[in-house]
């Protein structure tokens, strides 16, 4: 009796220790560097408010991505270089195999941590921002500038007035106005501004604002000089409703000031006010609410008071729903992962990192997501960490944003060529001997 | 020439627009000769909490969120916010401080710019916002027409508004008791404790003076690019201001305004295309840095004599 008492304990305390070692394997733990405090917490806190909503929506109405639940820890950047670092080493090593995967959501970070991510095997995923080099990922193996870059956006942008003056041949004579911000990231423009130009027989008149960008009347007085058929603002911040409102007041149309992703939020539209009206962005996401996957992030989630946002009015704002779209990578890519390495287990980062590899959201997928439209369909392979490289237009009517066209393709082989060339130059100087590709499984 | 008049104007224009900013930094520092740091953080907390006083008061109220009631009480109860602000100020960081070397009251004022942002932000969220004065930011039809020249009705009253500021605190400073305590107080905190100069009140209140300058600053730079954390920045630009103006003179900050948005603008368009432009960031901290050379004091500052 009493052994049969002592054998039943045992198994019952064995069949805890597995169960509990079972449910620490169950958890795949992300990493959020996020914003939230700071010049730039208006967008920080959109990103990654529906960032975490879209994780909470798995766990809520899917027990996680095959039982395996999504856990997270937040990390106080404020976009600060020094803080992205600190916080990627507090937690690289959080959670049963590490932070599986890194999301800078700032250029400047993705710089610091380019090197150590590598070294460290997390992979690093920089959409809409970063090094647009490094969608080369036969030198990038760890990092993936995913659906679009910088350069592919200029290059769309270039499409879209082509299109609006019907046909890129009549592009020839025009002047476009570059309105950037004086930094490293609004200089990236200009290789790729400056070889659209030589290619379709336009002229780029390029002018700098200083940070933050608050006064701008002497390049609005320039621009007014200047006269050109379009103006592209290259902008980040209170540079963009301070160079909207600039518009209006030199009397500039602005259906032809055409943002950038960084320039097409309500946070740029709202603070200029009427200015705003009919000002034209790109995004790789489109603002909305009445998208399936933010109406299940609504009933699933803050139906049930879990939900990330204090200001549940912002729910469906570009940045919010680009926070979802960077859920909807992170999650996709575990699912991928998991597919080849084994349903319902933890991923490590190099796992995470085949996963993204070989990440195909196709029409169907972005379908059964309920993200029809809300983001371009999205197929990345060994060589190509970016993807479609694709942008839709919205414009702005006064009160929110509405697309006015569908995804508008860039130069696939002028961007690609220059990517590749500029990669190979990295290679180069860093001894960086490329992957072949061809023996990648 | 019409171009370069309109350059020169909208830089004069703009240069008010600094020296709004730089007013609250000189009236702090004449009162405890002190540069307050957190100037830039008050203009964002006083603008930031206007415009959240305008969000919230319709819904107590039961008013239109337009109406004029809801606009001016949500100006006084930001006043009021400035006051407590100026008042715990006063009472937490400045008073252990007393007699204390400048520098250690100018990091003070680095730890309370931290504590304004973070309090700001926490109250009221960090979504940016907008904010209409009811003054179109166009430009004057008949100058337009005319000349050619665009000069923003929305400028010409932020320059007006600055005017009363500039003439209402000269005013205060030159001809009341209070301004001649404060003065006194700036010079040396212990003499004017000794002649029975109620030091504690005369920071209150100058702080509070202060706080109303920022929200009014705040509320003319709110209404331009938006109410948000950007406003911190507006500090950037009022410091070669008062160095041209002088760190003491109300007038020195507007003309200090007027020199620094001038000439940084004509730098911008003139100088900028041959060296890449975007000079305008760094540009009135070089002029300031030549002004220095040469006149140390800067325009209007009182020059400081040591007897050795």
């Amino acid at each position: 009796m009493k052994l049969k008492q002592t054998v039943l304990l045992g198994a019952a305390m064995a069949g805890l220790l597995a169960s509990s070692v079972t449910s620490a394997a169950e958890e795949q733990f992300i990493g959020l560097p996020s914003y939230r405090v700071g010049p730039y917490a208006a967008g920080g806190v959109g990103i990654f408010g529906g960032w975490i909503d879209y994780m909470q929506l798995i766990n809520e109405r899917d027990g996680g991505v095959n039982g395996v639940k999504l856990t997270w820890e937040e990390c106080e950047t404020e976009y600060n270089n020094a803080r992205g670092v600190e916080c990627y080493e507090r937690l690289k090593k959080k959670g049963s195999t590490g932070n599986t995967l890194f999301q800078p959501v700032s250029t400047g970070i993705t710089y610091s941590v380019l090197e150590k991510v590598a070294q460290d095997k997390i992979p690093m995923v920089t959409i809409g921002y970063g090094r647009t080099d490094a969608a080369d990922g036969r030198v990038f193996p760890w990092v993936f500038p995913m659906i679009t870059t910088y350069w592919s956006q200029a290059s769309a942008i270039v499409n879209y007035m082509g299109q609006k003056e019907g046909g890129m041949d009549k592009l020839k004579g025009k002047k476009i106005g570059l309105l950037y911000h004086d930094s490293a990231y609004g200089k990236e423009s200009h290789a790729i501004m400056d070889k659209l130009a030589a290619k379709h027989g336009f002229e780029v008149i390029k002018i700098a604002v200083a940070h933050p960008g608050n006064e701008q009347q002497s390049q609005w007085l320039q621009i007014r000089q200047a006269k050109p058929d379009y103006v592209v603002l290259w902008g980040w911040g209170v540079m963009n409703p301070t160079a909207i409102k600039a518009a209006a007041k030199t009397g500039y149309p602005r259906e032809k000031l055409i943002g950038v992703w960084w320039s097409g939020a309500e946070e740029d539209t709202v603070p200029a006010g009427a200015a705003a009206k009919g000002f034209v962005a790109a995004g790789f996401n489109v603002a909305g609410a009445n998208y399936p996957v933010v109406a299940d992030i609504k009933k699933h989630v803050y139906g049930k008071d879990k939900g990330n946002m204090e200001d549940k009015s912002r729910i469906g704002s570009v940045y919010y729903n680009r926070g979802v779209v960077h859920g909807i990578i992170t999650v996709e890519g575990i699912r991928k992962a998991q597919e080849k390495f084994g349903k319902g287990k933890s991923l490590t980062g190099e796992q995470m990192r085949w996963g993204l590899e070989n990440l195909n959201l196709d029409d169907a997928r972005l379908k059964a997501l309920g993200a029809t439209g809300f983001m371009p369909p999205l197929k990345i392979t060994c060589a190509d960490h970016e993807g479609p490289g694709k942008v839709k237009f919205q414009q702005w009517d006064g009160t929110q944003w509405k697309a006015i066209t569908d995804w508008v393709e860039s130069d696939r082989p002028l961007v690609r060529g220059m990517i590749e060339e500029s990669a190979a130059a990295y290679a180069k100087e860093k001894g960086i001997k490329p992957r072949d590709c061809s023996k990648e499984s | 020439m019409q171009f370069f008049i309109e350059v020169l104007v909208g830089g004069l224009l703009s240069g008010v627009m600094y020296a709004l900013v730089a007013l609250g930094f000189v009236l702090i520092y004449k009162a405890s000769g002190v540069f307050n740091f957190a100037q830039g953080a008050m203009v964002f907390f006083a603008a930031l909490t206007f415009v959240g006083f305008q969000e919230v008061l319709p819904g107590w109220l039961g008013m239109e969120a337009d109406s004029s009631i809801v606009f001016w009480l949500a100006f006084l109860l930001a006043f009021l916010a400035m006051i407590v602000l100026g008042v715990a100020t006063e009472r937490i960081v400045l008073r252990p401080l007393v007699n204390q070397p400048h520098i250690t009251l100018f990091m003070a004022t680095i730890g309370l710019t931290y504590v304004i942002e973070g309090i700001a932000q926490m109250t009221w969220g960090a979504t940016v916002r907008g904010l209409d004065l009811g003054i179109v930011d166009e430009p004057i039809a008949w100058l337009m027409d005319n000349y050619e020249i665009g000069v923003s009705k929305f400028d010409l009253f932020a320059a007006g508004v600055a005017a009363s500021l500039v003439a209402l605190l000269a005013l205060l400073f030159q001809y009341t008791k209070v301004g001649r305590a404060l003065r006194a107080v700036a010079d040396d905190h212990q003499a004017a404790l000794s002649i029975g100069i109620p030091l504690q009140t005369i920071w209150r209140v100058v702080w509070a003076v202060a706080g109303f300058v920022a929200l009014v600053a705040g509320m003319i730079w709110g209404a331009r690019n938006g109410v948000q954390f950007a406003l911190t920045f507006t500090a950037l630009k009022a410091l070669p201001v008062l160095i041209l103006g002088g760190f003491t003179s109300v007038p020195g900050a507007i003309v200090g305004g007027l020199i620094i948005g001038a000439s940084e603008k004509l730098a911008e368009v003139y100088v900028g295309p041959f060296v890449g432009g975007g000079i305008e960031g760094w540009f009135p901290y070089m002029l300031a840095l030549a002004f220095l050379l040469v006149r140390p004091e800067g325009l209007f500052g009182e020059k400081h004599i040591d007897r050795v």
